[in-house]
């Protein structure tokens, strides 16, 4: 529907909008730090939020991606090779082991491919911690180079900061063409009821594959920019509680919409740097949210917003008496096609 | 020779361990079908209630081993109820999810109390015993022996007891147990305590061997996890036979492969099964 | 030569037998019907020919092609769609989505032309477009498009069932019990869109309970007992055979 459609730019706008403004508006350097962090996360969000909230597989390797991602561009960096080279190469290697992973662990179905992913992060981290010639095992690797134009570095915070953004608008844009099409429609179909997709002629597996590989592939990419702007990196990069945290940010956020990763990425670190006086107990509301969301709020954040737009919407058009909706070819853009 | 003997000892006794853990987990997550994630992180919890039950009102071994196992019981009850409960209809993911928060809840909650760092229980039956060239600790050997009698018991209770065999019943057919009357929920809370406390009183038993620590519930959870499926989701052999198979795997593979890698062992066997058969080396065709 | 050929086609669960040595044909442009009692392979026999089950013999032939033991997709693709006992729809999207997604088969844009936006992209929205309002006409929901499945009620879920099934372009389509659970006066509608589908073009193969809707709707009809065919005729035949009044309509025809 129109209405949608105009949501989306809306979207879109505010956001750069925020983007255009948001250094002129903070001063605090931690903040800023905080708010590149976002970033970042925001784009292993929605990538989780492919695989997981669009394709309903519960991949918890998604930190061990990121991790593959970070060492990919922190070791081919050191050995000087370009940012902007190493970059896309470590998040199609990224996405090449997302495809061999996924051979064996897509064929399942619900928890047995979560816990087979969840495996899967695991033995990365350890191979990460233990393969010390190419890893520096658990010291990490330090003084990976800062990504460069010329003699321009990313070293000032603006700089860095308009980087990740311009990362996240592409990451953005994949996401959004891919899900409103005929292509987001197999996603969702096999999120929905993978039976009745088969038995109607789609290949939920390599649904399921393609799925997954873009996902990794943008996990990847996500840890190549944090391993090149943090400078260091070690196996708790591609630790199992990253995976739990994007987690939370997405339900929160809200799973299946482009928006609500993006808002549980910024709001939820921000809430938590509110609740720093209560040091470890943080962790436990943690814990007690992700419940509370997920029996209560499944559809987080921006599926709150959007019941509630919903409900405006309807009272608006029963007062306006015009209930029924008009088939036009323009009007189908509303979902997917 | 010696070596290998040893190494297969070992194996045992991690089996056993593992055997047990495992076991519970088929009954939530092959019966209820509930993915306990927190599983691990309970094992963990019946350690410290143990710990806490010697260091602060100084029990001995046993009656902190009982304590335990029934103050597990409970919060596997409670667990149940206010994590899984709310979730019974949903898809899976969504109670995957919930298992997150309460692991996180649970792990916390033992750093907050009982600090980050790792802590020792004092062993009961420190002595040794030399056989065929082993050397073998006693708590060892008790671990191994008090695994086989719950393994035994716990098969009687399901096999020759009404509440077991109620169990088994909801197991085969929700709709139909409830038809006969049976209280699912009181079935749900009653196989949840059985886990939750069989866990306890393995890791009760072998917190004298390795040192207590906050992390150490994650790993062996998502081992049983594995148990649980290379066996076949629901079946107790199958739990049981795989234990003693990944402790096997995993004693012979450290000692003779690489120490450092050896919890690779285990996961990358569940690929490679999962590779060759996805629904398990046991799991059966549905119609 | 016929659409589909069923060759001696046998399932066992482990020393359970549910379909027996079956053998049919159905042929272009025919409306059959499948029968028989609770239990008696009805619904196992379309999960083998759909490629859900793998039989532990015998064969099945799509225009004299062999199809055994292919994945679902595969044999939808090749023009045999279906729909399942409990209606099962994409209950979490809206009616013009079913049906795209009933048509996604036909269409060939993968990620690099959904990213570009490339000319088969656009052609495959316009040819997705086209079929998903065809479609809406021909079950008669056009007015329904944007409403969520849940939204829906019972009788419109299963014609929607049967769209998607539809929206594919099927050979031949596959109906388990389209009426189960409905009222007389929405099974009247169900009916009348069968024969539409068969006025189409369309075979369809056909389980259902409802004797006087099968005498009404079937060119022919093959009857299952305890997974063995049992037989096979006009309705006419069916009625007056012997064995099958003993077995089974002798119960509820009658009645």
């Amino acid at each position: 529907m129109a209405v949608k459609f105009l949501r989306e730019k809306w979207f879109y706008l505010v956001l750069l909008l925020a983007a255009v403004t948001l250094p002129l508006v903070v001063t605090d350097r931690y903040i800023f730090q905080l708010a590149i962090m976002s970033l970042i996360f925001s784009i292993a969000t929605l990538s989780l939020n492919l695989i997981l909230g669009y394709t309903g597989q519960a991949s918890l390797a998604h930190a061990g991606f990121f991790g593959i991602g970070a060492y990919g561009v922190g070791l081919m960096t050191k050995a000087g090779l370009s940012f902007w080279l190493a970059l896309p190469l470590a998040s199609f290697i990224s996405a090449l082991v997302g495809f061999l992973i996924g051979l064996p662990t897509l064929r399942t179905r619900g928890s047995y491919f979560a816990i087979a992913t969840l495996c899967f992060g695991v033995i990365i981290s350890i191979v990460i911690g233990n393969w010390v010639e190419l890893t520096g095992g658990h010291t990490g690797l330090l003084g990976i180079p800062r990504p460069k134009i010329g003699s321009f570095e990313f070293s000032s915070q603006i700089s860095q900061y308009y980087l990740v953004l311009a990362f996240l608008l592409l990451t953005l844009f994949v996401m959004h063409r891919l899900v409103h099409s005929l292509q987001g429609l197999s996603f969702m179909s096999v999120r929905n009821n993978e039976p009745l997709a088969e038995a109607v002629g789609i290949n939920t597996f390599a649904t399921k594959i393609i799925s997954f590989m873009v996902a990794n592939f943008f996990a990847g990419m996500a840890g190549g920019i944090y391993a090149s702007l943090i400078g260091s990196i070690s196996p708790s990069t591609a630790s199992f509680n990253h995976t739990f945290n994007w987690l939370v940010y997405l339900l929160l956020g809200g799973a299946a919409t482009l928006a609500g990763p993006i808002l549980g990425a910024f709001a939820f670190p921000l809430l938590m740097e509110y609740l720093q006086f209560l040091e470890d107990y943080r962790l436990i509301i943690f814990g007690v949210l992700l419940i509370i969301v997920i029996i209560y709020f499944p559809r987080g954040l921006m599926g709150g917003i959007e019941s509630l737009q919903h409900r405006i919407k309807t009272r608006y058009r029963l007062r306006k008496g015009d209930g029924k909706n008009v088939v036009t070819a323009s009007g189908k853009s509303h979902q997917a096609v | 020779m010696d070596l290998f003997l040893q190494q297969i000892f070992n194996g045992v006794m991690l089996g056993s361990t593992y055997a047990i853990v495992a076991l519970g987990l088929t009954l939530v997550f092959g019966i209820l079908h509930i993915p306990n994630f927190a599983h691990g992180h309970l094992y963990m919890l019946g350690a410290y209630v143990s710990f806490f039950a010697m260091t602060r009102y100084g029990l001995g071994f046993w009656p902190a081993l009982f304590i335990s196992v029934f103050v597990l019981a409970l919060a596997g009850v409670v667990v149940e109820f206010l994590v899984y409960r709310p979730l019974r209809d949903q898809p899976h993911i969504n109670s995957f999810i919930s298992a997150i928060g309460a692991l996180i809840i649970l792990e916390t909650g033992v750093v907050v109390i009982w600090g980050p760092q790792a802590h020792r229980i004092p062993n009961p039956y420190p002595g040794t015993i030399e056989l065929l060239g082993m050397t073998m600790t006693q708590q060892r050997l008790l671990l191994i022996i008090v695994a086989i009698i719950m393994i035994v018991l716990l098969q009687i209770f399901i096999k020759k007891t009404t509440p077991g065999t109620a169990i088994e019943a909801v197991a085969q057919n929700r709709e139909g147990a409830m038809l006969m009357g049976i209280n699912v929920n009181r079935i749900s809370s009653l196989t949840f305590a059985i886990s939750t406390g069989t866990a306890a009183a393995a890791a009760t038993m072998v917190a004298p061997i390795f040192m207590i620590s906050p992390a150490m519930g994650a790993l062996l959870g998502m081992k049983a996890f594995i148990i649980v499926i290379l066996g076949g989701l629901g079946s107790i052999p199958g739990a049981i036979v795989g234990g003693y198979i990944l402790g096997l795997i995993e004693a012979l593979g450290g000692g003779y492969i690489s120490a450092d890698y050896k919890d690779v062992f285990a996961f990358g066997a569940l690929l490679l099964i999962l590779a060759i058969k996805p629904t398990g080396l046991f799991g059966r065709e549905v119609a | 030569m016929s659409l589909l050929q069923v060759e001696n086609l046998t399932k066992r669960f482990e020393g359970l037998v549910a379909v027996n040595d079956v053998t049919f044909n159905v042929d272009r442009g025919e409306i059959l019907a499948i029968i028989g009692p609770n239990g008696a392979g009805k619904s196992s026999l379309f999960n083998l020919v759909s490629g859900i089950l793998r039989p532990t013999s015998g064969r099945v032939f799509l225009e004299g092609q062999d199809i055994t033991g292919l994945k679902p997709h595969r044999i939808a693709q090749m023009g045999i769609t279906r729909t399942f006992q409990t209606t099962t729809l994409f209950n979490q999207l809206r009616v013009a989505d079913n049906l795209a997604i009933g048509y996604r088969m036909r269409t060939a844009s993968g990620f690099w032309s959904t990213i570009f936006h490339t000319r088969r992209w656009k052609e495959d929205r316009e040819k997705t477009m086209a079929r998903v309002l065809e479609v809406l006409d021909f079950i008669g929901m056009t007015d329904k498009a944007f409403d969520f499945v849940s939204t829906l009620s019972q009788e419109e879920q299963k014609r929607l069932a049967i769209g998607v099934a539809l929206a594919g372009e099927p050979k031949a389509i596959l109906l388990d019990e389209p009426t189960g659970g409905l009222i007389q006066e929405d099974t009247d509608g169900i009916t009348q869109l069968i024969k539409k589908i068969k006025a189409a073009g369309i075979t369809v193969c056909l389980i259902e309970h409802k004797m006087n809707m099968v005498m009404d709707l079937a060119d022919r009809i093959v009857v299952l007992n305890y997974g063995n065919k049992l037989a096979e005729g006009t309705p006419g035949e069916i009625s007056t055979n012997p064995a099958v009044i003993e077995a089974y309509l002798g119960r509820e025809y009658v009645a």
